[in-house]
């Protein structure tokens, strides 16, 4: 007979097994990267303009590019991304408009990177005649963002309680006036966790900038959003596929900076949740 | 007082008009791809494209077949698909039913920090790393194959595997593990034989989010399976992906041009495929929640 204990013991040691096969090799790849990286980490690789072919010198291009576009894409994502979580949360009714919508968001959270690049080189690039450059890279980074800026905004004005309404509105304060002085300061701590996951998302993608922005090799600062910049994630991919005998070194520090980068937008993120979950009021 | 309802008019329009905003970028999107990818199909059917056994879209005349390309993510999503789905659903049973509250916290955060790795961070990891190791092991003349590729999207399968299968393990009411461990049941039989079916919808929708998240990556596929453009007959062979071929090619592409148009019309078809898995995971989803 078959005993139900050890059935049980057997079970569980394979699905603690399943769970150390995923986290073990994440803890590898984050420690692997920081020893090898760090070592190549200094003041002057932070700092200067990549030299010799991208074999030496510093990353500072790449680092202000993806800067750049971090912060178009923020620009245009955010207001877009914050209203119409509004609109979802405070206006929309349990129709069928309010499904499509949020069908529209599931799917544009579910569209392939690359294919948000084709995008934006067939409206920014080549329609609106932006050419390669920031703004056009923003854009189509902005969209791509859209879908979780609007997801998290919504979570946040949701867990506003709805009785913080009914009492702004029966003190005779208008819908907006409600949403512009009680709902949204409450629900900002979520959509600044929500905006800054969005922005380290958008700061390691290189599939959407990949025809949109991204400069293969220019030292210098883009004078203007009309013109390519260098960015991280692309400069990555090209040093470790592109460029052959680039020092090993050279490549750990860049995946370094670029990790170091994403995870440190994480950790801002975690910290405003934890810290608002302790203010909370109700 | 009238001119703050008419600024309040104007307000509420413009949220109305945000909260459209994504149904627009949906389709402006479709329309864009449709507008630069259609014209592919004055010189090949669709069919013919969809089938054609050769790509090489830069001899004269192109031949413009993708199906190698559609084999090639087919066999790597397979290959992910495989490795994370046990892997990722295990680890949410584990996460959700088993670890001590603390031990829980941290294996989220873990989880969200695999999440939150770039992807060209996980293409170079795996060449610097796996291919090698794929290479020796194998004796391979290159560790750039189907497999290597596999084994890298799995790991990146796994945050949505887990987290959307965690949150339907989660919302399995308390009452149907409390009946069957009354009757006598152990931890494991309710696991396996109550909350697990009860959580099915839920767990399917995490499956086919994973698999979106694969047929979509293109970065570190690129990186480690090698891109060669040929119909693959084994998982230690290289590969090329629909999303690596237009990663790979549209820099070179002239805009106008056939490949142009070709590279295009792969994006149709990716956008096609993640649009069906999206709709089919949401319908899943909303199956469970009504």
């Amino acid at each position: 007979m078959r005993n139900p204990r050890r059935t049980q013991k057997i079970a569980f040691f394979l699905l603690f097994l399943a769970t150390l096969f995923i986290v073990v090799p994440v803890g590898l790849i984050v420690i692997i990267i920081i020893q090898k990286g760090l070592p190549a980490v200094n003041w002057q690789f932070l700092s200067d303009v990549p030299r010799q072919g991208m074999r030496a010198g510093g990353i500072f291009p790449a680092i202000i590019g993806t800067v750049y576009l971090v912060t178009g894409a923020i620009i245009f994502a955010l207001p877009i991304g914050v209203l119409a979580a509004i609109y979802l949360n405070e206006y929309a009714g349990d129709n069928f408009l309010t499904r499509i919508i949020k069908l529209a968001i599931v799917n544009l959270a579910g569209v392939p990177s690359v294919v948000y690049g084709l995008f934006g080189l067939a409206l920014f690039v080549v329609f609106f005649r932006f050419g390669a450059s920031i703004i056009a890279g923003s854009f189509t980074l902005g969209i791509m963002t859209l879908p979780i800026i609007i997801t998290t905004s919504r979570e946040a004005l949701e867990s506003v309680p709805y009785s913080f309404r009914e009492v702004s509105r029966s003190l005779g304060a208008s819908k907006w006036q409600t949403i512009r002085y009680i709902v949204l300061p409450n629900a900002l701590s979520g959509i600044l966790t929500g905006t800054i996951l969005g922005l380290g998302r958008a700061a390691g993608e290189t599939a959407p900038i990949l025809f949109t922005v991204a400069a293969f090799y220019l030292p210098r600062l883009p004078h203007s959003v009309f013109e390519q910049t260098m960015a991280l994630p692309y400069h990555l991919y090209v040093i470790s596929t592109q460029v052959p005998n680039v020092d090993e070194k050279v490549r750990y520090g860049t995946a370094l900076v670029l990790l170091a980068l994403v995870l440190f937008m994480n950790l801002v993120a975690i910290v405003i949740r934890f810290k608002f979950r302790k203010k909370k009021k109700w | 007082m009238n001119i703050r309802k008419v600024k309040e008019f104007f307000i509420e329009k413009l949220i109305f008009i945000c909260g459209l905003a994504s149904i627009f970028f949906v389709v402006l999107i479709f329309l864009f791809l449709l507008r630069e990818g259609a014209a592919v199909f004055n010189s090949v059917s669709p069919a013919g494209f969809l089938s054609g056994r050769s790509w090489y879209p830069i001899s004269e005349p192109p031949q413009l077949g993708i199906l190698p390309l559609i084999l090639g993510s087919l066999m790597v999503t397979v290959g992910a698909a495989v490795i994370s789905i046990p892997v990722g659903v295990a680890c949410a049973v584990y996460i959700a039913e088993i670890a001590p509250p603390s031990v829980k916290e941290a294996l989220k955060s873990g989880i969200e920090l695999l999440a939150a790795i770039p992807s060209v961070v996980i293409g170079f990891i795996g060449m610097v790393t796996l291919v090698p190791w794929v290479k020796s092991v194998f004796r391979l003349p290159t560790g750039l194959t189907a497999l290597s590729g596999s084994i890298m999207l799995a790991f990146m399968a796994m945050p949505t595997i887990v987290s959307v299968a965690e949150d339907a393990l989660y919302s399995v009411p308390k009452s149907y593990k409390e009946g069957a461990l009354a009757l006598g049941a152990t931890h494991w039989q309710v696991i396996h034989r109550v909350i697990l079916p009860a959580a099915a919808s839920g767990i399917l929708a995490a499956v086919m989010l994973g698999i979106g998240r694969v047929i979509g990556e293109t970065m570190a596929v690129m990186m480690i399976t090698g891109n060669s453009a040929v119909i693959p007959n084994s998982i230690l062979q290289p590969v090329r992906t629909l999303t690596a071929t237009i990663a790979a090619e549209m820099g070179e592409a002239v805009v106008g041009s056939e490949h142009y148009f070709a590279l295009f019309a792969v994006g149709i078809v990716l956008f096609v495929i993640s649009f069906a898995v999206n709709v089919t995971a949401d319908l899943f989803l909303h199956k469970r929640t009504s």
